[in-house]
């Protein structure tokens, strides 16, 4: 008993105030920055994903590794800034000296009925659970996405939105179809982490179906691997009320 | 034997004489930690009694087919399972052939789920798509009433692959994707990758200190995960906020140093990629000790309330003689009081004087305490580990050219379990097999015995006390 009150005093408040403007660790690789003059070949060689090419480096395929950075730290760094999220496939390309990202990622807004309300189903389908982790963190005590009166809903029949977490294996694909088709509209479709926007590190594995992500219309693009609960609620919130 | 290295290959047996040779050790106390067939028809088999490994080489049978193991050996009720539906080999007399990833796709075509004739008995079933934000699988229950009868689990929706993607191209560049054959044990499976390369290449790592603790602040963070999910499953919410935002505190500093909150890009062959500069190791452990003592208040009164004891003591039951006879590992047997961990037997810094914790009841409570007492006891070897410098520049070498022909095999126990990691090279270099073992392959079965009994709404708090991987099984 003594053990519990003082456990709960000690806890205090840990709900961050705003999970919109809130300071993440310097640590985090967040929204990339190519210098000008990169040598974007020599980039491409070393990541893994092929997320580096001509065009610059695409967010729907890194994986965040650090690796062209630690190889090149003048062309390549990662600001600590977690607003990756996108409504488009092409404005997930960084190009080089591109400095406006994240200004204009998003310009799409759910129609007026979502503005305080919106119900996610996820369908977990072939990752590594890191995003599934990451986006169950989104409703606990510290980022309580709740706040916005965005929740996650057991049944597909309550859900406005499919949120989609991995790669799509060839063994889920009916399953993640059948969700898909008991989602009553309107519904929007949003991908969440490198595997369920390119198939990430899986891309290049004969089980993955791409099918479903890539004949779909899709809503928001959160990147990351995982995607952070902060890029997760930043990109929703901003989908619903604009910036 | 030091963990990792690589091994001599012995002698090739013939199929007979190969499975003859594994009964043999089998009946002499040693289990099987794996068992499976490379692309040149050869056949493996690794064991182990204690700290003891035993490595089997042999044919494929001609007839492919062999008498099976599994109704004298249950522990190789799975592994011949694989062995079937990646080779084809027939283990004549197995109890029951089913798939256990269906690489070849279509989950349901031709396969009949255990079913009841009896009026008395119903079936309820369960996923793929679960509830909640969690892995796909599909668990099938035989209920009289509210009471489980039979759960048959048939999991493979996490298939990706991954095997064949480790074996194309330079084995020394999967780091990443080593990382991503469970996020939840991204620390645990890249050190026994990068034990692997290091084996294989004979590059011996820098900055071992900096792995142990990232190891153990995985290990610390998964169990708090699993506290907090089984505190919410008996409606013990203040227990799972605590706990919940405890966890947050620890993965936030395996974030500050390095970036990701599964410390991901963390470690690379040869080494690590981020150091932990003094100050920041002192700032870790100040905050961390804060944070050891919230989650001792936290669990010491979520683990001694009616409430909860109510739920957890006597429910999902796995004893020491089932543990062993179906070659349970990690949580699963340590809970049931089998002293099983690879810190132990395979240990990777054996400068820590290191005593497993072990539970004896085997149920809910027994695996929620020992998980306790290992996030306890992890701390400590955290804080007596970052007592020192640990940023002395390199932090890691270049693996170093990759041996043909050689066998390595790498271990580590994970939050859940021993991961073990195993590769041959071929004569040119290139990767003739990997092999990646989750503990959760052998340890799903330990949740389809231990719900047996139990009232179906008890099922959600058994599945999270065992916390198995899908992706880590699937692959
Ligand atoms: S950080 Fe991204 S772009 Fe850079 S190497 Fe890694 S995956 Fe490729
Ligand atoms: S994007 Fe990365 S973290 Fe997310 S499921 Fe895929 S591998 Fe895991």
């Amino acid at each position: 008993m003594f053990e519990l009150l003082k456990a709960r005093i000690l806890h205090g408040y840990q709900a961050i105030p705003d999970p919109l403007k809130a300071k993440i660790n310097q640590a985090f690789p967040g929204v990339p920055r190519l210098s000008a003059g990169a040598d974007l070949a020599a980039l491409a060689k070393c990541c893994p994903v092929n997320a580096i090419s001509d065009s610059g480096l695409d967010l729907g395929r890194c994986i965040f590794c650090g690796k062209c950075q630690r190889l090149d730290p003048e062309a390549v760094s990662f600001e600590a800034d977690f607003r990756l999220a996108a409504d488009s496939r092409e404005k997930l390309i960084i190009r080089p000296g591109q400095q406006d990202y994240p200004e204009t990622s998003i310009q799409t807004r759910l129609p007026r009925q979502f503005r305080r309300s919106f119900a996610l189903r996820n369908v977990s389908a072939a990752g590594c659970n890191a995003c599934e982790l990451e986006l169950g963190a989104c409703s606990n005590v510290n980022f309580d996405m709740g706040r916005y009166g965005i929740e996650v809903v057991a049944s597909p029949r309550h859900a406005d939105a499919l949120i989609l977490t991995g790669p799509i294996s060839q063994n889920m694909e009916a399953a993640l179809y059948s969700t898909w088709d008991a989602i009553p509209g309107p519904r929007f479709l949003i991908l969440s982490g490198a595997c369920a926007i390119s198939g990430g590190i899986f891309a290049e594995s004969d089980k993955i179906r791409r099918s479903f992500a890539s004949k779909l219309t899709v809503t928001l693009y959160i990147p990351g691997c995982p995607a952070h609960p902060l890029s997760i609620i930043h990109g929703l919130v901003t989908l619903m009320r604009g910036r | 034997m030091t963990n990792p290295s690589c091994l001599e290959l012995p002698a090739r047996l013939n199929s007979v004489a190969f499975f003859e040779q594994i009964r043999k050790l089998c009946q002499n106390g040693y289990s099987p930690m794996t068992l499976f067939g490379s692309k040149n028809r050869q056949l493996f088999c690794l064991l182990h009694q204690g700290a003891e490994l035993k490595l089997l080489n042999g044919d494929f049978p001609s007839t492919l087919s062999f008498p099976s193991l599994s109704p004298q050996f249950p522990s190789f009720q799975i592994l011949e399972r694989e062995l079937y539906e990646e080779q084809g080999l027939v283990p004549i007399g197995h109890p029951w052939l089913k798939p256990v990833r269906h690489p070849r796709g279509d989950i349901y075509e031709g396969y009949e789920f255990f079913a009841s004739q009896s009026s008395a008995l119903h079936e309820v079933g369960v996923g793929p798509v679960h509830a909640g934000v969690i892995e796909p699988g599909h668990f099938r229950f035989t209920c009289r009433g509210e009471i489980v009868e039979y759960l048959e689990i048939q999991l493979g929706y996490q298939h990706r692959g991954i095997i064949r993607i480790f074996e194309q191209d330079d084995i020394r560049d999967k780091v990443s994707l080593a990382e991503c054959i469970a996020g939840d044990t991204a620390i645990g499976h890249a050190l026994a990758y990068c034990g692997i390369v290091e084996a294989l290449t004979a590059t011996p790592p820098l900055g071992v200190r900096i792995r142990i603790i990232a190891l153990e602040l995985e290990r610390i963070a998964m169990h708090l995960a699993v506290l907090s999910a089984l505190a919410g499953d008996v409606a013990y919410l203040l227990g799972q906020n605590l706990l919940a935002a405890l966890r947050t505190e620890v993965i936030n500093t395996t974030l500050s140093i390095c970036g990701s909150r599964f410390g991901k890009r963390w470690l690379c062959p040869g080494g690590v990629n981020y150091g932990i500069p003094m100050a920041l190791a002192q700032g870790i452990v100040s905050n961390l000790k804060k944070t050891q003592n919230r989650i001792r208040l936290s669990c010491e009164a979520m683990l001694s309330e009616p409430s909860v004891l109510s739920r957890f003591d006597d429910t999902g039951k796995v004893t020491a003689p089932i543990a062993s006879e179906y070659g349970f590992t990690g949580i699963v047997a340590k809970a049931a009081g089998l002293k099983l961990d690879s810190r132990v037997d395979f240990p990777l810094y054996p400068q820590i004087d290191f005593i497993p914790c072990t539970e004896c009841s085997g149920d809910v409570y027994a695996r929620a305490q020992l998980r306790y007492l290992e996030i306890m006891q992890s701390f400590d070897i955290l804080f007596m580990l970052l007592k020192e410098p640990l940023d002395t520049k390199p932090l890691s070498q270049k693996p170093k050219e990759i041996k043909p022909d050689s066998l390595a095999i790498s271990i580590v126990e994970g939050y859940r379990g021993r991961i073990l990691h195993l590769a041959k090279t071929a004569g040119d270099g290139s990767t003739e097999f990997y092999r990646i073992v989750d503990p959760s392959l052998v340890n799903w079965q330990a949740l389809a015995i231990a719900v047996r009994g139990e009232g179906i709404s008890d099922f959600p708090l058994c599945n999270k006390s065992f916390d198995l991987s899908y992706c880590g099984s699937d692959l």
